[in-house]
């Protein structure tokens, strides 16, 4: 079976160590914040100037000055501070961030990343995508393994325009948990009870798959 | 105003002198924090052919989305401008141009603005469409590409409270861009929610210096909520 949105943040929960400060991306990204680790603590920072992101407030709670990266409304945690824009993308691009987990439309064997942009449809803009792919040391891509049609989107090479190249070392698909090394995709894990073979059908790039690649347990 | 004293009692004061194909830096992160009222005295004062900075381009009837129903913006230079119909309408018709930057970027350029710094080299975009017709440099085996500052002839600014010589405290996530955009405009103005005397802020706690600031007015404002979301 695929692996569900919710059972993808728990994978990538196992990847928050203790007083690590970490970004989330907008969509299934945002769900890592539900599975940290009982007695772990981590901070998130939002790009529009935040860090030790809460959670949503109650209805009393709602301050129409207290928004995060998505412009939901939000609360902070103790311990938290606020900055202005440049100092929160200092943050990001300075390499200070320790885990950066987001979306993607297509990445490939030389960890380029597409994500932005989609020519022929609407062009909404990279917000802060781009710097955080080329800040961060430590990024995690999660997205599906191909497309509705079948499509991979683990490829050779991106075929929309880039995000960032050569950032990208770590994708976390419904399916597997790739790594990205030398040019080549290498499977680590796969989503239980999916195969091997199917996983090898639907990546387009260059695959290396080591002798045991152990099933993910949830 | 006399001395150092920068308020101005109407909005027709607060942006005399902006005029057609002038470049407006504007804060703000979404409806965030936006400088509303400034911006509907744009609205007001029908200049066209502006260029806005600004992450964001509000939405359909609030923020700098209002500028765009009497097609007064020319150009739109910002990181994210997907919540805005008539923006895409007009950016499909060819009426609207669009400079895409990346939101660190965005940022960057307005402090370097500021701070008189022309241009700066940055890793982000590199090898990705923002990088086009820009200098590429390596610097310790890693490449950057040229990114130029941004100077507005106005800059304009939302903040919480300031003291009548223009020191202003922004309050929680309202800050974003704002006290960068008030760092990098020929003519800043802010708007804040309260106005009080010289010495009754601390001066450990101001986040704009007043000497960014030339005009500061008092606004009521309806800050709007994007995305209101409660936990259950």
């Amino acid at each position: 079976m695929a692996l569900s949105r919710e059972q993808i943040a728990m994978r990538v929960a196992r990847e928050l160590k203790d007083g690590y400060y970490v970004n989330l991306g907008i969509g299934i990204p945002t769900l890592v914040a539900n599975y940290v680790p009982e007695g772990m603590e981590v901070m998130l920072q939002s790009e529009n100037g935040l860090l030790g992101m809460g959670p949503f407030p109650t209805e009393d709670e709602i301050d129409a000055d207290m928004i995060n990266a998505g412009k939901q409304t939000v609360t902070t945690l103790p311990g938290a501070s606020i900055f202005n824009s440049a100092d929160s993308f200092a943050m990001i691009r300075g390499g200070h961030v320790d885990l950066t987990v987001l979306g993607a439309f297509e990445v490939d064997v030389e960890g380029n990343i597409a994500s932005w942009m989609i020519p022929g449809k609407l062009i909404k803009g990279m917000g802060g995508a781009m710097d955080l792919v080329a800040g961060a040391e430590n990024i995690i891509v999660t997205m599906t393994h191909a497309s509705k049609d079948g499509e991979s989107k683990l490829l050779t090479k991106c075929s929309l325009p880039l995000t960032g190249a050569g950032c990208i070392k770590k994708v976390l698909t419904d399916l597997a948990w790739i790594e990205i090394e030398d040019g080549a995709f290498i499977l680590r894990e796969r989503a239980p009870g999916v195969s091997v073979e199917e996983i090898v059908a639907k990546t387009a790039g260059k695959l290396i798959v080591p002798e045991h690649v152990p099933e993910m347990t949830f | 105003m006399a001395g150092f004293d920068k308020v101005v009692s109407s909005y027709d004061e607060a942006l005399a002198g902006l005029t057609d194909n002038m470049t407006v830096i504007a804060g703000g992160f979404g409806l965030c924090g936006i400088p509303e009222n400034l911006i509907a005295q744009i609205r007001k004062m029908g200049v066209k052919g502006l260029t806005v900075v600004s992450n964001n381009c509000g939405v359909d009837g609030f923020g700098l989305g209002i500028l765009l129903e009497d097609r007064q913006v020319k150009k739109m230079i910002s990181s994210y401008v997907g919540e805005n119909a008539l923006f895409e309408q007009q950016l499909l018709n060819g009426e609207l141009e669009v400079e895409l930057t990346p939101q660190g970027t965005l940022a960057e350029k307005m402090r370097a603005g500021g701070a008189g710094i022309p241009a700066f080299y940055t890793a982000t975009g590199y090898g990705t469409p923002v990088a086009e017709g820009k200098e590429v440099r390596e610097f310790k085996g890693r490449k950057y590409i040229l990114e130029e500052s941004i100077v507005g002839d106005f800059a304009i600014v939302k903040g919480w409270k300031a003291d009548r010589y223009g020191n202003v405290i922004y309050r929680h996530t309202a800050q974003n861009f704002n006290p960068l955009a008030a760092t990098a405009g020929k003519i800043t103005v802010v708007e804040v929610e309260e106005i009080v005397e010289p010495g009754e802020l601390d001066p450990t706690r101001i986040h704009t210096p007043g000497i960014y600031v030339d005009r500061l007015i008092l606004g009521t404002f309806e800050k709007r909520i994007e995305k209101r979301t409660v936990r259950s």
